[in-house]
Order: C-alpha cells, then sequence, then structure tokens
C-alpha cells in the first residue's frame, strides 16, 4: 500500500487566498496579523533600550532614526495596527474569558466589549496625561 | 500524565494582548509620532538624562521591561498559532523561532534596562 502510494503526488490541500472567501475570515486574519505590528513595536523598544544603555549619542541616534520620514510612516502603520488590535482584542474578549456573571444574570457578550473599549480609552488618555505632566 | 506547557503561553499571551490592548496605541502615538515631531512643545520629553531617569527608576525600569517582554510574547504566540493559516507547518521549529524571538527580545531588554543600574 505505502509502495504504491509513495509514488503517487501527494495531495497538499492548497491554502492561498482562502480568507479572502468570505469577510468574516478577512477580518480573523486582519486581527491576527496585529500581532506582527505588536513584535515590531517590541523590537523598537528594545533597540531603544540597548541604545540608552550604550549613552548619550547612541540614545541620539535612535532618537534621529525616530525621526526620519520612514520611521513617522511606519508608525503611523503601527499605530493603526494598534487600534485594530485593541478593538477587535475585546471583541473577541466575551468568547474568551469565562463567562461572567452579575447579579444572577450573565453579562451581555456587547457589555463585556464595551467596557474593556472604555477602558482602553481611560488607559490611553491616563498615559498621555502622564506623559503630559511629566514633561517639565 | 506529562503536564502542557501551553498556559504559560496562553497567559502571557492574554497579559501582553490585554497591556498592548489598553496602552499599545497611545504608546506607540507618543514615542513614534508625536515626540518626534515635537511634543509637547518646548521640551524634550524623551531626552537622554530624562529617559535614564526614567529607565533607572524601579517603576519606569519595570513598566518598560514588562511592556516589552509581553508584547513579544503576546506577538510570538499570536504569530505562531497563524502559521498554520498561512500554510506553514507548524513543527518544533516554528515553535523555537516564533518563542525564540520572544526570548531574545526579553533577556536583551533585560540586559540592557539592567546595565543601567538603579
Amino acid at each position: 500500500m505505502s509502495g504504491k502510494a509513495a509514488v503517487r503526488r501527494p495531495y497538499v490541500r492548497p491554502m492561498r487566498g482562502w480568507w479572502r472567501r468570505d469577510p468574516f475570515f478577512g477580518r480573523y486574519m486582519l486581527r491576527e496579523a496585529t500581532a506582527l505590528a505588536v513584535l515590531v513595536y517590541a523590537i523598537v523598544l528594545t533597540v531603544g533600550a540597548v541604545r540608552l544603555a550604550q549613552g548619550e549619542a547612541a540614545w541620539n541616534g535612535w532618537l534621529a532614526a525616530l525621526r526620519t520620514p520612514l520611521s513617522l510612516l511606519l508608525h503611523g502603520v503601527l499605530l493603526l495596527a494598534m487600534v485594530i488590535h485593541a478593538k477587535s482584542w475585546f471583541e473577541i474578549m466575551p468568547k474568551t474569558m469565562p463567562a461572567l456573571f452579575l447579579g444572577g444574570r450573565r453579562v451581555a457578550a456587547s457589555t463585556i466589549t464595551r467596557a474593556g473599549w472604555a477602558a482602553a480609552v481611560l488607559a490611553s488618555i491616563a498615559l498621555f496625561v502622564f506623559a503630559w505632566a511629566w514633561r517639565s | 500524565m506529562k503536564r502542557s506547557n501551553a498556559p504559560v503561553f496562553w497567559l502571557l499571551f492574554g497579559a501582553g494582548g490585554m497591556l498592548s490592548a489598553l496602552l499599545g496605541a497611545m504608546l506607540v502615538f507618543i514615542t513614534g509620532i508625536a515626540v518626534p515631531l515635537g511634543w509637547p512643545p518646548r521640551t524634550e520629553l524623551m531626552s537622554y538624562s530624562r529617559m535614564l531617569a526614567f529607565a533607572q527608576h524601579g517603576l519606569g525600569k519595570g513598566f518598560l521591561f514588562v511592556v516589552i517582554a509581553l508584547f513579544a510574547w503576546h506577538a510570538a504566540h499570536r504569530l505562531f498559532h497563524s502559521l498554520h493559516d498561512v500554510g506553514i507547518p507548524t513543527g518544533m521549529a516554528a515553535k523555537l523561532a516564533c518563542y525564540g524571538v520572544a526570548l531574545v527580545l526579553t533577556l536583551v531588554a533585560a540586559a540592557s534596562l539592567l546595565s543601567l543600574g538603579f
């Protein structure tokens, strides 16, 4: 059996473009792709930490690199991806977390999602205010 | 039965996903767009002396490390589980490549931040 099967070309299920068949798959792939942005930003910050440890000249070089048009464009894309990540993260949270009960009734999925979005907006405002207050 | 290591990766993925969902966009905006374009006016928010002081403070150091490490482990886990969707076989090599990147970033960030002292 195996001798004959080895002669034949094995069937490989085509994977190309399957996610374009349905908008739901497209949203799924977009959601997963935001991980690339999270990884790139982690790399950017790690390089920053390394440059900071190397001294003032190295750090200023990293800051100068951040000011280049290419970096600004990259961070624009990263920002968009981070917003998509935050939006979708809380959209799937009702499915990934254990069922939540309040006063004997199950909390609706939309309530959990909206609470998550509100938390993200509040955390972002808090971070912005911290940066503003820290400026001097 | 051998205990699965999956919950550890899942926990790091979840924590990193939550942290990046809460703060990722604003962090990218501040460090990658606002500060390079000269915000806030008349201040160097991320000048060497200020960032050094921030990274030498226990809380600042901890914040930077947690952000880098959790972001990296979140991304590694999610990318690893997406490989299958784009037709890349998810064997041990792929697993090592994905989580290896996160491990390297974690160690490099930890070494750099610790070398700055407290």
